[in-house]
């Protein structure tokens, strides 16, 4: 048996991984400038010392253009997955709490948003908002906030019937105050866990959405957009252009989705014994 | 009547509800894309030439891309056509959208239900190796790849393949569903499958991860049950439980994901499709999304969305028809 405590290790390791996506966010946008400064004295150079990533045909150094991409991607994962997730709670809630007509409505609606693969609900709401930076946030963060709400909406029907809520329904408390008092507080862990572990999916979507062309602009370095470049250098043996972003970019969808497990086990340990 | 009608009537309710969301998808696709700012003349024709053009000819062009009807009336005359089967004519192909629909999903087909069967026969494997090995070093191997591939998107493995097969290794075809150049009718079986051979691969190996990890709970629940015990007790090996008593209880819940799973695959398609430029499906609603191919893109939005509620009415059926118990529950309820 583990003597050490497997509690304060998790947390540990919580703490390093976030220490280290902020390290690359801040890092980023910091190299933002050195990213788009082109050298054609250095065009196409393969991985170095001197550029460790090597450098793509117009002599961008392609370790700067990862790192601010991924920083973009972060950023933008961060954003639609808060609204992603506060759409999810805010309907969950609403949809258990009212019930009827109202809850069969919402339902209606999570089954139509699931119904539609997730890549095409990106692209449609993208094109509807003029592509660019506002219709890939809009993209993601309004298809992702399905699953989670569902968890919600069961939850707080399975709580509904605990004691404490009837007795404060008797006691004549109002429904927006034991939606405040009572509920949120009790939704709160499953809340964080699930919106911690949406942002590998978004910025998984972030990054297809851009690299199909419907997100942000080719200009941007943004993991995509530098993809769906390096493809039309694919086949003159330009492997780095596109083997050190994407390996970026799953090692941060990784600590993401590692950072959510290890939060979930903090915060709610009786789902995750064994 | 008894337990058939109930079952017809259960199955009939699905239909209804299925029918219900699609026209709901149509109308919410069209509402996005009749919402768009983007101008389909600006993207399709260009700035310049629409710049020489007389009144009379943008004119035309702007009927033909249909701006001048209301976006109201223009659905409602779509949908009035869409229930005749008409799905109108796709603007950039030029073509009725149904017969571009038709080819496209016959490339795509071929695709999905290859990767679906693997990536489902695949998963299920292993999803039972790592729950009759748990935590040792199978169990370790299976989950590490998962977790991996989870993470991954699957444009860039199609990348990688890419990479490593096509252009490093030189045994398959960069992309495309048949050879450059290549008349349509001299084009063998084999000639179709070496280029179908990477998209497959991709859309198989993305789609292992859910059904194995999913199917690995289920197996360890069972390989702690008591009659996985008392089998153990009798001097059975782990592999052998898993496989002889595991594999019924395990199959149930791995079949309704797989049929759940089909809006993942349509999803992946997309992405490898244009990887590989494969003319499939996905590769036509990338096209008609950037050129704002607007009775393209919602025939193929609603096509797909019927391919996904078919798949979920027919994981509704299966386990019904599967599961006694199931079966007795929704009949009592």
């Amino acid at each position: 048996m583990r003597t050490s405590n497997r509690r304060r290790s998790t947390l540990s390791f919580l703490l390093a991984a976030a220490a280290a996506l902020a390290v690359v966010t801040v890092v980023g946008i910091l190299l933002t400038e050195t990213a788009m400064e082109t050298d054609f004295s250095r065009t196409g150079l393969p991985p170095s010392l001197d550029a460790l990533f090597g450098t793509d045909w117009m002599g961008r150094d392609m370790f700067a253009r990862t790192l601010s991409g991924l920083s973009l991607s972060i950023r933008i994962g961060l954003l639609t997955a808060a609204i992603s997730a506060a759409v999810a709670l805010a309907l969950g809630i609403v949809s258990a709490v009212c019930g009827g007509l109202v809850d069969a409505a919402i339902s209606w609606c999570i089954d139509l948003v699931m119904g539609i693969p997730h890549i095409l609900l990106v692209m449609l709401i993208s094109i509807a908002c003029g592509r660019g930076f506002t219709g890939v946030v809009m993209g993601v963060a309004l298809s992702h906030w399905t699953s989670l709400a569902r968890v919600v909406r069961g939850e707080v029907i399975q709580l509904r019937q605990a004691p404490y809520i009837l007795t404060a329904q008797k006691l004549g408390v109002s429904r927006a105050g034991i939606v405040r008092r009572h509920l949120l507080p009790h939704l709160l862990p499953q809340f964080l866990t699930g919106l911690v572990l949406l942002f590998p999916h978004a910025i998984l979507h972030e990054a297809s959405v851009t690299f199909l062309g419907f997100g942000l602009s080719s200009e941007r370095p943004a993991i995509g957009a530098i993809l769906s470049e390096s493809m039309r250098y694919l086949t003159t043996g330009k492997w780095w252009l596109a083997l050190f972003p994407g390996l970026s970019l799953v090692l941060v969808v990784m600590l993401f989705a590692l950072l959510g497990d290890r939060l979930r086990r903090l915060l709610d340990p009786a789902s995750v014994h064994g | 009547m008894g337990r058939l009608g109930h079952r017809l009537r259960f199955a009939g309710k699905k239909l209804l509800r299925m029918v219900l969301l699609l026209f709901g998808v149509s109308a919410v696709t069209f509402a996005l894309m009749a919402a768009s700012p983007l101008d389909p003349l600006q993207t399709n024709v260009g700035q310049a030439a629409l710049g020489s053009m007389s009144p009379e000819q943008i004119a035309q062009l702007e009927a033909y891309w249909g701006m001048d009807v209301p976006p109201l009336e223009r659905y409602l005359s779509w949908l009035i056509g869409a229930l005749h089967g008409d799905f109108g004519t796709s603007l950039l192909y030029r073509q009725p959208v149904l017969t571009v629909i038709g080819q496209r999903l016959r490339s795509s087909l071929w695709l999905m239900l290859t990767a679906w069967i693997l990536s489902g026969v695949l998963g299920l494997a292993l999803g039972i190796t790592a729950g009759a090995c748990r935590d040792r070093w199978p169990d370790k191997l299976i989950r590490g790849y998962c977790f991996t591939i989870s993470s991954t998107p699957a444009f860039w493995l199609a990348l990688l393949l890419l990479m490593i097969f096509s252009v490093w290794l030189g045994w398959l075809p960069i992309g495309l569903s048949i050879p450059i150049g290549m008349d349509a009718a001299s084009v063998t079986l084999l000639d179709r499958l070496r280029h179908a051979i990477l998209p497959a691969l991709t859309l198989s190996i993305t789609g292992v991860a859910n059904i194995a990890l999913h199917t690995r709970e289920k197996t360890i629940d069972v390989m702690e049950s008591d009659y996985a015990l008392f089998a153990r007790a009798r001097g059975e090996r782990p592999l052998a439980i898993a496989v002889r008593h595991g594999l019924w209880n395990v199959a149930l819940p791995a079949i309704t994901l797989q049929f759940a799973s089909i809006s993942e695959i349509v999803g992946g398609s997309v992405l490898v499709e244009q990887v590989f430029s494969y003319p499939g499906l996905g590769q036509a609603a990338v096209t008609a999304g950037l050129g704002s191919d607007l009775p393209l893109l919602l025939g193929i939005t609603v096509v797909t969305a019927a391919l996904v509620f078919a798949g979920n009415l027919a994981a509704d059926l299966l386990y019904g028809a599967v599961d006694p118990k199931i079966r007795r529950g929704a009949a009592r309820s």
